[in-house]
């Protein structure tokens, strides 16, 4: 997929006067925050299993060798194969090879973002194998010729509407008269379509939520039991997973499930949690003959023991876009490649490089919430400053920001200069907006004014009314 | 942080052993003498975390609390007194639903001890489904109460493809075998197949399958089993 990242400001200035897709992000704010919300509140120990879920991943990190050794020796104990991948051009050869192998004509696809991050998709068409999305969201999107723009919502900006436009352009073998007015009967039409491709497919792709050192596990979560078609029809199931999804027992994927679907849907527990482990067992009646765990590092080993190894962290819940002013305003696609909001601001930089990703960090207003949303508290505003710092180093800071920045820092440095200059500036401000309580338009400020109105200070200084309220409460101490 | 090679297109040859040594070069304590008695022993006796309180209660309080879990998501529940109510129950429930009398089945013991020749016009077959068979039943050999969910292993008697392909899916569990939390089931998979097995799959599956995909609206029955119906045998 062609990556944008670098065109962010100008993406987001089309995302804005996009009027069908302010309608579907709409959804966002309406369709999450207040479920996520009421999940937590009803689970007294939520709190506490976000506490444990950390432990896990951050001791998971620290020996994330021994378990990935400890994972491959299980995985082929229970008959599968594990291959590894430094980057995506060796998993997509893993792959394509598998597929090649088993003469695949079609391979059915589970959601994954790995598939995204490696574009497998792209590979598989060029060398003659049709993939085919089966996650409803990724199935419209992949008609639409769309990455996705939310990490569990891929179709989220996306209106019924434009889903049925989609489908009656695609379906043609379908009645043309026929009635999708109802969400309903598109959801039957796209079940039905793919019933026949998952019956049909030689191969299936999945995702990994978690991968289990203890068993040589792996995990799929999902509401729509698409994953699970992709992974018992065809003869082959691959695996594509990251190399963090590691946890060592199944006891720590017990605590990381209970803070994963209420993080990301608001459900207690998505509707299917499945467990794989090697090919079907020669007593089994059905299941794949082959299964393969495709590992990926692409970057990932390089942000250990840096900054940035709390990302590795991630879970991929998906609650600090749906809780991201700036995702909500501008989508998922102003980002420019596969991961969207707060996590895709870090993680992109990390992964395609700062030449690439480094604009992203800079779409945050810095309110804090992805964080204190993040099951896994990952300190994502944190991280994106972190990557500020090293944009401003690089010298990539446009040079009037620069200049501006340079005489901020000289004035902070000289704290009575400072106050003097800011008592003056706002006792001024103040007098020229006392009548109308905001300026339209305010020289060296239109980056401002343009958009919005700039409310008028109301004449003191914050330490002036400190000082003030200080006098105040000694002279009510000695009274 | 200048060390990035991040989404490369070049191949890389010896992907093993390539990314172990780097993150093993990054790793910040590797020195550390006690990293590997430290896994080996959190691999060794699995320690269970914090299991939520409404978890913990007398066996039968779990029981109604798996039922009113199952029921908040759209499953249906019915508690039948013994196994061999099981046939009559299920028939009921066909009717009620307008379904054909028609149900593929696994092996699972507790299935075969229903005794379904008594009723003549239910139709029954057995083994895997290729997607023809309206009903699927199967055995659950666990229940969490914390979530209402249901825990199904594979094998012989227990083909995976009745829990997804069927529009119906109904299933069996006995009482007893309804417990607070998950990890219960996770002893039991592991007195059954020994510390670090599994049967090739383990299905969690709470409610029938839905998708959100459309507008952020759940709907009901995207590509597994428009509903789910569970038969609890309290003895």
């Amino acid at each position: 997929m062609q990556i944008t990242s670098p065109y962010f400001k100008e993406k987001s200035s089309e995302a804005l006067k996009d009027e069908n897709l302010q309608k579907a992000l709409g959804n966002v704010e309406r369709g999450f925050i207040g479920k996520r919300a009421k999940a937590a509140a009803n689970l007294p120990e939520f709190e506490a299993l976000r506490d444990r879920s950390k432990e896990i991943k951050d001791h998971v990190l620290d020996h994330l060798d021994l378990y990935l050794e400890t994972y491959e020796a299980k995985v082929q104990d229970s008959g599968g194969r594990v291959h590894w991948a430094a980057g995506a051009q060796d998993a997509r050869n893993i792959i394509l090879d598998i597929c090649k192998r088993a003469n695949a004509k079609t391979v059915t696809k589970g959601k994954s973002m790995i598939a995204e991050e490696i574009a497998i998709n792209e590979h598989l068409e060029r060398n003659g194998i049709e993939p085919i999305e089966t996650d409803l969201g990724e199935y419209i999107i992949q008609l639409r010729g769309e990455a996705p723009s939310h990490i569990i919502a891929p179709a989220v900006h996306v209106n019924k509407e434009e889903v049925e436009a989609d489908f009656r352009r695609t379906h043609r073998h379908l009645p043309p008269g026929r009635n999708l007015e109802d969400p309903t009967s598109l959801l039957s039409e796209a079940r039905s379509v793919l019933r026949d491709k998952f019956l049909a497919a030689d191969v299936g792709i999945t995702g990994a939520n978690f991968l289990v050192a203890e068993t040589g596990t792996s995990i799929i979560v999902t509401n729509e039991g698409n994953g699970d078609l992709t992974q018992i029809l065809p003869r082959v199931h691959i695996v594509i997973a990251s190399i963090e999804k590691i946890v060592p027992t199944l006891e720590d994927v017990s605590q990381i499930l209970r803070v994963l679907a209420r993080s990301a849907t608001g459900q207690d527990i998505s509707v299917y949690t499945t467990f794989s482990t090697g090919p079907r067992r020669a007593e089994d009646p059905d299941g794949p003959e082959e299964y393969h765990v495709v590992l990926l590092d692409n970057g990932r080993s390089d942000m250990l023991g840096t900054e940035f190894q709390d990302m590795l962290r991630c879970i991929r819940c998906g609650a600090c876009m749906n809780h991201c002013p700036v995702y909500h305003a501008v989508g998922g696609h102003s980002y420019g490649w596969v991961y969207p909001g707060p996590m895709g601001a870090v993680l992109t930089p990390t992964l395609i490089g700062v030449e690439m990703g480094g604009n992203l960090p800079n779409a945050s207003t810095f309110c804090g919430r992805c964080e204190s949303v993040c099951p896994m508290r990952i300190p994502l505003p944190k991280m994106m400053r972190h990557w500020r710092e090293k944009e401003f180093e690089r010298h990539a800071t446009p040079d009037r920001m620069r200049r501006g920045l340079s005489v901020w820092a000289w004035m902070a440095k000289h704290p009575k200069l400072y106050h003097a200059g800011s008592r003056l500036a706002i006792n001024l401000l103040g007098l020229m907006g006392r009548r109308k309580g905001a300026f339209k338009k305010l020289p060296l400020a239109g980056g401002w004014t343009e958009h919005r109105d700039l409310p008028a200070p109301e004449g003191q200084t914050f330490q002036q009314q400190w000082a003030a309220q200080h006098r105040n409460s000694k002279l009510e101490q000695a009274t | 942080m200048n060390r990035r090679i991040g989404n490369s297109n070049r191949a890389t040859p010896n992907g093993r052993s390539s990314i172990l040594a780097k993150i093993r070069k990054n790793i910040k304590n590797l020195d550390d003498p006690v990293r590997e008695a430290r896994v080996t022993d959190r691999l060794s006796r699995s320690p269970v975390g914090l299991i939520p309180a409404r978890a913990r209660k007398a066996h039968a309080k779990q029981v109604d609390l798996f039922c009113e879990q199952a029921s908040k998501v759209q499953t249906t529940v019915t508690r039948i007194n013994k196994i061999e109510d099981l046939p009559a129950a299920l028939a009921e429930y066909l009717r009620g639903r307008n379904l054909p009398k028609k149900v593929r089945m696994g092996n699972a013991p507790i299935l075969e001890q229903a005794g379904w020749d008594r009723l003549a016009d239910l139709e029954i077959s057995k083994g895997p489904t290729q997607g023809d068979d309206p009903v699927g039943l199967s055995h659950a050999f666990a229940g969490a109460a914390e979530t209402g969910t249901l825990m199904l292993e594979s094998g012989a008697d227990n083909p995976t493809t009745l829990n997804f392909l069927p529009e119906t899916h109904c299933v069996v569990i006995r009482a007893s075998d309804i417990s607070g939390d998950y990890e219960t089931a996770w002893a039991t998979i592991r007195e059954k197949y020994g510390k670090g097995n599994m049967p090739r799959t383990v299905n969690m599956i709470t409610g029938p399958s839905r998708s959100g995909d459309i507008e952020q609206t759940m709907l009901l029955g995207a590509h597994g089993p428009r509903a789910l119906q569970i038969f609890v045998v309290e003895n």
